[in-house]
């Protein structure tokens, strides 16, 4: 694989992820346990509907075979999909949302803040604009998990489990391929495992305050970045993409 | 709904001991300007409210700056005593700029 | 704002000299002067609770009216309109929370009116207890309903009530994108395919009577008009407005190369109006009533959300206490 390969399928991995997340995320509009709340979920889908526009045109202009960002996004199979198992699991209650929100975020400032600097001049600039948005939800989610884990009885035991359950797919996001590899000795792109020592530390900081316990890093479950995923994201893409499959080639 | 209006009268008990604080949002437009009032949101805490009020007043750039306070923690005049308040200022027309002739050809006054 | 530091007092002055004849009188006398009434002023108890009444059916039609539009958003056909959906079903709750605001000045808590929508004590309009089945809806939803919407939101802004002309104000600035973007998804279907066409018109066929219902009754039948009107509460009369809505709207439809779905829908050359058919006041009672094809859904959706999140609530409010104990400590 050559540098400009590994760029596209990097990239294109990132709008992956950001897709999937607003998809998830903009399940709660209208669904939300308070109006505020559902207020902060729709800022952060349409942030992350923004991103996955930024990397997709992004990715189709490296390819050059004239593919737009709703070709990208509408018209692949899950095995070309590459988000992180994380972030296709269902949103679960508000409880596992908000810690899902916080395991990926940690993680995705800590790249977006590495990337900013990355010769690819273009990823460097969304890169820039991302991480604004990724630091506030963090913030936001972060105060959140603090809230239930600290709350009640019923809270602190909610969120738990939803760290627990969560927690297998957390490796994933620290498991370099190939593309990482090239990605990191040619574009800048940070290094996993200095990236998985930060995040550790900022997670362990933050659940110690939400007065939460780590859990051990068991079996961890992994797949997503080469296409090969949990059955929750066919049902995703069918409904995402079911405009798109049955009136082919129409303008929207 | 039958089902709901049974249950109406426990709902209304959960939900008033369930209730956010109700906070006010005041928003800097840009600098040079003062925060203005642009309306309320409910939160648990401080820190939520500025996240409620950002997530609500300022999704069209129309902030850089908000401050929110407990709307219980505001103390508000009283309609009531507005003629002792606001009456006595009325008549002290002298206090303008306007009150005092001065010939129109003297310069930079 | 205001509502806790002025709750005792309003209370006070609204049973204390209760609605003496002089202060009717001085009322509507500052009315008339186009004085804007604010939380803390004396008002009429039935002023006061025709506000209370109507502005929390606006904002509880803001936050049901989330949920027929948005069951497209994970189905948006391009990344634009899905962003474009997103904010929109957004501002709307957004702006059921800026009418809340605005109602809780009347010294009333949103926790009691949501707690009054979520039992059906409450009403909402009528419109969205209808369903959202193709695309199509979506932009009929921006171009019919949220154009009158607008019809009846913008005389608000100028309604006697500051706390609520001042949230009209805002909704209506913010609002003003959500009509043309529905008008823009309809010229894009009557520009496409054969299907594409065919969702439009589709669409038109449903949407088209339910919105003008959204109107409200004829003049000769609606019970609260005269005195909301002397208020200032209410501009124009609900035929007025619904008369300016299809004189606007019936152009548009031509434009798309649409068809109405009223055989009587005629141009008046003397009036200068559009005349249409009669509208099925049966169906909007039904609707009204909760016979919709919808309503059950949409109360079940909103009480759903209610109590799944109440373990949430709970907990932010008991996470505050603890830190306020802490604080205190």
């Amino acid at each position: 694989m050559n540098k400009e390969k590994a760029l596209i399928a990097y990239v294109t991995r990132m709008g992956d992820n950001a897709i999937i997340m607003a998809q998830r995320l903009s399940e709660w509009v209208g669904h939300g346990p308070e109006l505020e709340e559902e207020m902060a979920m729709g800022n952060f889908a349409l942030d992350y509907v923004g991103q996955s526009r930024m990397y997709f045109s992004y990715a189709g202009e490296l390819e050059g075979k004239g593919r737009s960002e709703d070709d990208i996004c509408f018209l692949r199979d899950g095995w070309d999909y590459g988000n992180v198992l994380l972030l296709e699991q269902p949103n679960g209650d508000y409880g596992e949302t908000i810690a899902r929100l916080v395991l990926f975020e940690t993680f995705y400032s800590l790249q977006l803040g590495a990337l900013v600097t990355s010769p690819a001049k273009k990823l460097a600039e969304i890169a820039a604009r991302a991480i604004k948005e990724s630091t506030y939800h963090l913030r936001h989610a972060g105060h959140w998990l603090i809230r239930l884990g600290d709350g009640t009885d019923e809270s602190h035991r909610r969120v738990q489990d939803a760290i627990d359950r969560l927690w297998t797919y957390t490796g994933e996001l620290f498991e370099a391929d190939q593309v990482d590899q090239i990605m990191q000795s040619d574009w800048e792109a940070p290094d996993l495992t200095d990236l998985r020592g930060h995040w550790h530390r900022q997670i362990d900081e933050l659940l110690a305050k939400a007065t939460l316990q780590k859990p051990d890093d068991g079996w961890m479950d992994s797949g997503g970045k080469n296409g090969h995923h949990s059955e929750h994201l066919g049902y995703i893409l069918a409904e995402m993409q079911s405009l798109q499959r049955t009136y082919p080639g129409a303008n929207w | 709904m039958p089902r709901n209006k049974l249950q109406k009268t426990q709902r209304e008990e959960i939900m008033s001991k369930q209730g956010w604080p109700l906070y006010e949002v005041f928003i800097r437009a840009r600098a040079g300007l003062s925060h203005r009032h642009v309306g309320s949101i409910h939160a648990a805490d401080k820190t939520m409210a500025l996240d409620h009020a950002r997530d609500l007043y300022t999704r069209r750039n129309e902030g850089i700056s908000i401050w929110v306070v407990k709307s219980a923690d505001i103390i508000a005049s009283d309609p009531i005593d507005s003629d002792a308040l606001f009456g006595p200022a009325a008549d002290k027309i002298y206090r303008h700029p306007t009150f005092y002739k001065i010939p129109d050809d003297v310069e930079n006054i | 704002m205001y509502t806790q530091g002025l709750d005792q007092k309003q209370k006070k002055s609204v049973a204390d000299p209760g609605d003496s004849p002089e202060r009717l009188a001085a009322f509507q006398a500052r009315i008339d002067a186009d004085e804007k009434i604010e939380p803390k002023d004396w008002m009429p108890s039935a002023y006061r609770k025709t506000l209370i009444r109507q502005m929390s059916q606006h904002a509880h039609s803001e936050i049901v009216g989330m949920l027929p539009e948005g069951n497209w958003i994970s189905r948006a056909p391009t990344l634009r309109r899905k962003a474009i959906l997103l904010a929109k079903v957004q501002d709307e709750a957004g702006h059921g929370l800026y009418i809340y605001g605005g109602t809780e000045t009347l010294g009333v808590s949103r926790d009691d009116l949501v707690a009054d929508l979520l039992s059906g004590k409450a009403k909402y309009s009528s419109i969205f207890n209808y369903p959202t089945v193709t695309w199509a809806d979506v932009g009929a939803i921006g171009w019919l309903v949220d154009g009158a919407a607008i019809m009846n939101q913008i005389p608000l802004c100028r309604c006697s009530y500051g706390p609520y002309s001042r949230a009209m104000i805002r909704v209506c600035k913010e609002e003003s994108f959500h009509q043309r973007q529905g008008y823009e998804i309809m010229l894009e279907l009557c520009r496409g395919t054969d299907e594409q066409k065919r969702m439009a018109q589709d669409a038109l066929n449903r949407w088209w009577w339910p919105s003008l219902m959204m109107f409200g009754p004829s003049d000769k039948t609606s019970e609260h008009s005269a005195q909301s009107m002397a208020w200032k509460i209410k501009r124009f009369s609900n035929d007025e407005l619904r008369q300016k809505y299809v004189d606007a709207t019936v152009p548009q439809a031509d434009y798309l190369g649409l068809r109405m779905p009223d055989e009587k829908l005629v141009f008046d050359e003397k009036t200068g109006h559009y005349e249409f058919g009669e509208i099925d006041w049966q169906e909007f009672f039904e609707v009204l009533k909760g016979n919709g094809k919808c309503n059950r859904e949409r109360l079940e959706a909103r009480n759903r959300a209610h109590d799944e999140g109440r373990w949430v609530r709970e907990a932010a409010r008991a996470y505050a206490e603890k830190q306020a104990a802490k604080d205190a400590a």
